[in-house]
C-alpha cells in the first residue's frame, strides 16, 4: 500500500508516536555508593524521561533506600524501564504504583511569598483554604508548608504568583500502596 | 583458606580460588603491588598484551571459546579508559569478564591525581556491574561477587577498581559462602505453564521456524545438545543470528543459514512468512528485524530469554518465557515427547517445499573469477582446507565478517568468536590470542579485513612473545569494504575516505614482528598458500589480495522488510526482487 520512502540510514525508521502514559515506580535498592547514579544513568543512557525523583534511606539497619520515580512513556517503554531497573544488581524490587492502581501519592512543597497589606492577608487566607502551614514569617514574608497531590501544589503556587511568590522548593512525589500489604 | 595477606595477594588468591589460569593485562603505577603478587606465584599466568583494548578482547576470546570467565588486569587512568571499548563489546555480546583496574590511593581520589580517572563512573554504563573497593575488609567478598555476577544469568563484564593503598593494606582473606545481593537472583527455570503453551503452539504450527541466538551458546553445551534434539524431534527449520552460529550444525539439512541483514534468502523469507516463531536466546536486534512494522507480520512469537528486559523490547512476544535456554529447552524436549499433538505433516511438507524454492534461488551465489580472488571463494577454500581440523575462527568487523558467517560452516558451539553487538573493528586479532592461549594445540584463525586488523595490529607482538601460532587471514580489498558497499549502494558512489591509500606491506610487517608473512594474489595459488599457512608453527599474517569491488549479498537495505532483500547478480532473479526505488539506490 504505502511504500516507505527509501531510507539511507543504517537503522530502521523511528516508530510512529504512540500514546504516552505517566507511571510512578517505587524502586527498593541497597543503600550503597553509586546506586542513584546507576538509576539516573540508566534513564539518561536509554533516553527515558524522569518527571520527578525522590530518594532516601528507609531502613537503616538493612541499608535499604527507596527511590520513587515518575516517568512517562508508551506501555512498551514503561515495561522496558521496569525490566531494565530490575536488572541492576543493587535493585531489590521495582513496583509500578500506577499499574497497581491503589497507591497514594503525595508531595511536599515550601513556598516563599513576599508582600504587604492586602496581598499578605490574601496569601494567608488562601493558605488556610489549602491547609498550608506557616513555618516561617517576617513582617513582609511567609514561608508556607503544603502537602498533597502535585496538582494541588501546582494550583496553590499559581495562586501565590500574583501575591508576591518568591520561590518554591518541592520534594517530588513519594508513593505508598493502600491497605495492609507492604511492597 | 582464611589468613592474613595484602590486598594485592588477595587478588591473586581469589583468582586462583576461582580456577583462573590466565589473566590478560598491562602493568602501570597503580597496579604494581598486584604485579608483585603475580611475580611471586605460579598459579595464575599473566599474558602481557600491547594495549588494554587487546587485553579485554583476548579475555573475550578466551571466555567465549571455553565458557569460563575471562580476566583482565589494567592500571588506572588510561589503562582503564583503553579497556572501555572491550568492556562495551563484552556487555553487548554477553561475555563474562572480570576486569581489575588499579586506582590512585583512596586519599587522592577526586584530586585529579596522576593517571586518575573516574573508572566506576566511566564504566558504569558499559559493565553489568562495577565496584570501587574502599576498604580492605570488602575486597575478598567483592572479588568473588564479581565472578558470580559476570558468569551467572545473562553474562557480562564486571569491573573491580582497587586503589593502590588497598592493594598494600593487610586484611583477612576468606572465600565467602553466600551472595548478599538479594535483588540479584537470575531465574533459570522457565514458567512451566508458559512452556506448555509454547509446546501447544508449536504442535499446531503450519509454518514453524526456530530462530536462535547467542544465548544458546552462552547457556552451555547442554543447551546446544537439547536444541539439536528438539529441532530433530520436531523436524522444523532453523535459522540463527550471527552470535548463535555453531549451536546448530550448518551441515544439517534443517539449517537455513544465518538470518538478518546479510542472511540467506531462505532464512529471511521463512522469518517473514512463518506462523510460529520459536526464538531461543536471541534479542530481535535491528540487524535481524529490518523494518519493525513489517517484521514477520503473521506469526505467533515464542521468546525464551534469561534477561526479562530482552522480552518485548523491540517485538511483542505472544509467549514470553524467562529462563535459561538449557533449562527451558530441557522442559520443551520433555513436553514435546509426551505431547498428544503431532505436527500437521501435510502443512509441514508444503512449508519445506516453499523453503526449497527459496533455497533454489542460491542467494549466496557469486561470480567466480580466474584471475581475481573472490573473497567468498577465499573463505570457501579456507573452510574446505580446515574443516577436518580442530579449528576456532575469530573475525574483525565488516564484509569479511559477513562472508565468514555465510561461507564458513560451523558445526559446534564456541568455535566462532565475532563482535556482533558493538561491531568492534580490531576485535579479531586479540581475540585469537585469547583463544589460542586457551587452546594451545588448536588451529586458530582470525578472518580479517586489512582496515580492521590495523586497529589492533600490535597484538601480533603478543602472539609472537607467547609463541601462539594464530593465523591472521586478511581479505585485503584496500577498502573499508562495508563502508564502500554502503557508499556504493546508498550514498551515490561517493567513496568518501573509505580507501586506504598507504597500506603496509603485510609480508614485511609480519617479518618485522618476527612472524611469518604470506601473500596470495591468484585464485590458483590459494590452496597451496593456505596449506603453507596451516603448516607454519608461528603467527602468520596472510595477505589475501581479493577483488576490491565485491559486495556482500544478500542484503536487506535499510528500512526494508525481510521480503525486500537485494540479491547479488549471480543469484537466480525474482522479477520484482528489486523495486524501482531499489534500482535507484543500486
Amino acid at each position: 500500500m504505502n511504500a516507505p520512502t527509501p531510507s539511507t540510514s543504517h537503522y530502521p525508521a523511528a516508530p510512529t508516536a504512540q500514546r504516552a502514559e505517566t507511571h510512578t515506580l517505587s524502586v527498593l535498592v541497597d543503600n550503597e555508593p553509586g546506586v542513584l547514579a546507576r538509576v539516573i544513568g540508566l534513564f539518561s543512557g536509554r533516553g527515558y524521561n524522569i518527571e520527578s525523583l525522590t530518594v532516601s534511606e528507609t531502613e537503616h539497619q538493612k541499608h535499604l533506600s527507596l527511590i520513587t520515580v515518575v516517568t512517562t512513556g508508551t506501555p512498551m517503554v514503561i515495561e522496558q524501564i521496569k525490566n531494565q531497573l530490575d536488572r541492576l544488581v543493587p535493585v531489590h524490587r521495582v513496583v509500578d504504583m500506577t499499574l497497581n492502581g491503589n497507591a497514594i501519592e503525595r508531595e511536599l512543597a515550601m513556598v516563599k511569598v513576599r508582600g504587604k497589606g492586602e496581598h499578605r492577608v490574601e496569601a494567608l487566607r488562601l493558605a488556610d483554604a489549602f491547609r498550608a502551614r506557616v513555618i516561617d514569617a517576617s513582617t513582609e514574608s511567609f514561608v508556607f508548608e503544603i502537602t498533597g497531590k502535585s496538582d494541588k501544589i501546582d494550583q496553590f503556587v499559581e495562586l501565590m504568583l500574583p501575591l508576591g511568590l518568591v520561590e518554591v522548593s518541592r520534594t517530588g512525589i513519594v508513593a505508598i500502596a493502600r491497605g495492609p500489604e507492604g511492597m | 583458606m582464611t589468613r592474613e595477606m595484602t590486598g594485592a595477594e588477595m587478588v591473586i588468591e581469589a583468582l586462583a580460588d576461582q580456577g583462573v589460569k590466565h589473566i590478560f593485562g598491562y602493568p602501570g603505577g597503580a597496579v604494581l603491588p598486584i604485579y608483585d603478587a603475580i611475580f611471586a606465584q605460579k598459579k595464575v599466568q599473566h599474558v602481557l598484551v600491547r594495549h588494554e583494548q587487546g587485553a579485554v578482547h583476548a579475555a573475550e576470546g578466551y571466555a567465549r571459546s571455553t565458557g569460563k570467565v575471562g580476566c583482565v588486569l589494567v592500571t588506572s587512568g588510561p589503562g582503564a579508559t583503553n579497556a572501555v571499548t572491550g568492556l562495551t563489546d563484552a556487555l553487548m555480546d554477553s561475555i563474562p569478564i572480570v576486569c581489575i583496574t588499579g586506582q590512585v590511593p583512596t586519599h587522592l581520589i577526586g584530586n585529579d591525581a596522576f593517571q586518575e580517572c573516574d573508572t566506576v563512573g566511566i564504566t558504569r554504563p558499559c559493565t553489568k556491574h562495577n565496584y570501587l573497593v574502599k576498604s580492605i575488609a570488602d575486597l575478598p567478598r567483592v572479588l568473588h561477587e564479581a565472578f558470580h555476577i559476570a558468569a551467572s544469568g545473562r553474562p557480562g563484564p564486571v569491573v573491580v577498581d582497587i586503589p593502590k593503598d588497598i592493594q598494600f593494606a593487610k586484611g583477612i582473606y576468606s572465600k565467602p559462602k553466600d551472595f548478599p545481593h538479594s535483588g540479584y537472583r537470575p531465574k533459570l527455570k522457565g514458567d512451566i505453564n508458559k512452556i506448555k503453551q509454547a509446546i501447544d503452539l508449536m504442535a499446531h504450527a503450519k509454518r514453524p521456524l526456530f530462530y536462535t541466538g547467542g544465548g544458546v551458546v552462552n547457556s552451555g553445551q547442554a543447551a546446544s545438545d537439547l536444541l539439536r534434539e528438539l529441532v530433530k524431534l520436531t523436524g522444523y527449520p532453523i535459522t540463527s543470528t550471527l552470535m548463535g552460529l555453531g549451536a546448530f550444525p550448518s551441515a544439517d539439512k534443517q539449517w537455513l543459514g544465518m538470518l538478518g541483514m546479510h542472511g540467506t534468502l531462505e532464512a529471511n523469507m521463512a522469518m517473514h512468512d512463518c506462523d510460529v516463531m520459536i526464538c531461543i536466546g536471541a534479542r530481535f536486534d535491528d540487524r535481524i528485524t529490518g523494518r519493525l512494522d513489517a517484521f514477520s507480520p503473521g506469526s505467533k512469537k515464542i521468546h525464551v530469554d534469561i534477561d526479562p528486559s530482552s522480552i518485548n523490547k523491540n517485538v511483542k512476544a505472544d509467549v514470553p518465557i524467562i529462563g535459561d535456554c538449557a533449562h527451558v529447552l530441557e522442559d520443551m524436549v520433555r513436553l514435546w515427547r509426551t505431547s498428544a499433538h503431532h505436527p500437521d505433516k501435510k502443512a509441514l511438507g508444503e512449508w519445506w517445499k516453499q523453503i526449497d524454492r527459496w533455497r533454489a534461488r542460491k542467494s549466496l551465489a557469486y561470480r567466480p573469477s580466474n584471475d581475481k580472488i573472490k573473497p567468498q571463494y577465499a573463505i570457501q577454500r579456507l573452510y574446505e582446507l580446515t574443516k577436518d581440523r580442530d579449528t576456532y575462527i575469530t573475525t574483525e568487523v565488516g564484509q569479511h565478517q559477513m562472508w565468514a558467517a555465510q561461507f564458513y560452516g560451523f558445526q559446534e558451539p564456541r568455535r566462532w568468536m565475532t563482535s556482533g553487538g558493538l561491531g568492534t573493528m580490531g576485535y579479531g586479532l586479540p581475540a585469537s590470542v585469547g583463544v589460542q592461549m586457551a587452546h594451545p594445540k588448536s588451529l586458530v584463525i582470525d578472518i580479517a579485513g586489512e582496515a580492521s586488523v590495523l586497529m589492533t595490529m600490535q597484538e601480533i607482538s603478543t602472539a609472537v612473545q607467547y609463541r601462539l601460532p594464530v593465523k591472521i587471514f586478511i581479505l585485503n580489498n584496500q577498502y573499508m569494504g562495508m563502508v564502500r558497499q554502503w557508499q556504493e549502494l546508498l550514498h551515490g558512489g561517493r567513496y568518501s575516505e573509505s580507501y586506504s591509500e598507504a597500506l603496509p606491506d603485510f609480508v614485511k610487517l609480519a617479518e618485522a614482528y618476527h612472524a611469518h608473512g604470506i601473500r596470495c594474489e591468484k585464485p590458483g595459488d590459494l590452496d597451496h598458500a593456505i596449506k603453507e599457512m596451516i603448516g607454519v608453527d608461528k603467527p602468520v599474517l596472510f595477505d589475501c589480495v581479493v577483488d576490491p569491488a565485491e559486495n556482500c549479498f544478500p542484503m536487506i537495505p535499510s528500512g526494508r522488510a525481510h521480503n525486500e532483500m537485494l540479491l547479488g547478480d549471480a543469484a537466480e532473479k525474482l522479477e520484482d526482487a528489486i523495486t524501482e526505488e531499489g534500482k535507484v539506490m543500486v
